[in-house]
């Protein structure tokens, strides 16, 4: 149990997928311009991240195997985009006010890099079936952190007295790079 | 190569067969337009559309009986919102309807104020409080500044004030494409930040 807990807080602070690793910045940049926005891209990214790390380790290890390892990327990449697909489903017909809520930016999941990044990882890692699933939940997760905390900021810059040149994309760059550099302050969290 | 075309043709047909079940087990029918123009409006009730309230608007519009540039507290942000929603031209106002307003809430001169109740009678929203010969106030928070109250008040104590911008409710303003630059000029100007 203690190892889940470590790969979930590792995945969430010291490796953050967006913060660390640098992986799915188009969503990070894009969709934090309101809060809702965030939340909700976040909530979506979690439950696709931690299905589609699932799915893929069972595709990696029992129908790929070693000699088919050039296939990861592109098998990865179809299922993602079925469990996507699925999930628009579901939601639309449980619950059509999320699924108004979450609007484009449930499809829009299926060409995130993060959520192709942390299987691929999870390959890397040589991770079992359970340590994978946790890792995609602890890096989505992670995700909806950061994606929260820098939302609230740009709606607090928005009303900030910004020097005209940096208003905009080039403030919430500066803030992004500020926010990376205070997220690797966790790299001595788990040793 | 066979087995890595039959992984890949594997793969496929499960998926296929999987969103396949999955269309025709979730299958939703046509998304109900109504509620969804009604969401799009600004829920005033004020009747400025000549409509008695939101929702008979939205209803009008989806019946097509109804243009989508009556709306003025729903502003050109509105029309824009309608538009992309219903997949038709954005129309800037028409020269019947009313313009937009800056947002403002009612305000009842208090000394002035006769108790006639007739302000109450007129809101949509109940938030004039007051009774009979006693003296009435609004309730700031619940006022949507419709106006309604304004004409039936028979010694003229309401005003409207308008709500000055600060960081307390400011709010983000919906983006207006640059694709309706061509036919109205000026409002992507005004309203883009």
């Amino acid at each position: 149990m203690k190892e889940y807990l470590l790969i979930l807080i590792s995945a969430v602070f010291v490796n953050n997928i967006v913060m660390v690793k640098i992986l799915g910045l188009c969503p990070f940049m894009g969709v934090s311009r309101k809060l809702e926005a965030a939340i909700g891209m976040g909530a979506a990214t979690t439950f696709v991240l931690t299905l589609a790390s699932g799915s893929s380790y069972l595709i990696n290890h029992y129908l790929l195997g070693p000699e088919l390892s050039y296939l990861t990327t592109l098998s990865f990449i179809v299922v993602i985009a079925g469990i996507v697909q699925f999930t628009e489903m579901v939601v639309q017909k449980t619950s059509p006010v999320l699924h108004q809520v979450l609007g484009i930016y449930l499809p829009l999941i299926t060409t995130n890099c993060a959520v192709l990044g942390i299987p691929l990882l999870n390959v890397q890692a040589k991770h079992n079936f359970m340590e994978s699933i946790f890792f995609g939940m602890g890096g989505a997760l992670g995700f909806t952190l950061v994606m929260v905390l820098f939302a609230a900021m740009r709606e607090r810059l928005e009303g900030a007295d910004v020097p005209a040149i940096f208003k905009g994309s080039a403030i919430a760059m500066v803030t992004a790079g500020l926010m990376s550099l205070s997220f690797m302050g966790f790299s001595g969290l788990i040793k | 190569m066979l087995s890595a075309l039959l992984v890949m043709a594997a793969i496929a047909i499960v998926l296929g067969a999987v969103l396949g079940f999955a269309a025709i087990k979730f299958h939703t029918e046509g998304n109900p337009l109504v509620d969804k123009i009604d969401a799009v409006l600004p829920q005033t009730q004020c009747g400025q559309c000549s409509y008695p309230g939101c929702k008979p608007y939205a209803t009008a519009i989806a019946a097509g009986e109804a243009d989508i540039n009556r709306c003025p507290p729903g502003g050109e942000e509105g029309i824009q919102k309608l538009a992309d929603l219903l997949g038709v031209e954005f129309k800037p106002f028409g020269s019947d309807t009313a313009a937009p307003k800056p947002k403002s809430v009612a305000y009842i001169d208090e000394s002035t104020c006769i108790g006639c109740t007739l302000c109450i009678q007129a809101c949509p929203v109940d938030a004039i409080v007051g009774a009979a010969k006693q003296m009435h106030t609004i309730i700031a928070a619940e006022c949507t500044g419709c106006e309604l109250c304004v004409a039936p008040c028979p010694v003229d104590c309401i005003s409207m004030l308008v709500i000055e911008e600060k960081i307390s409710n400011w709010k983000w303003k919906y983006p207006l494409y640059a694709l309706n630059a061509v036919q109205t000029t000026d409002q992507t100007t005004g309203a883009e930040r």
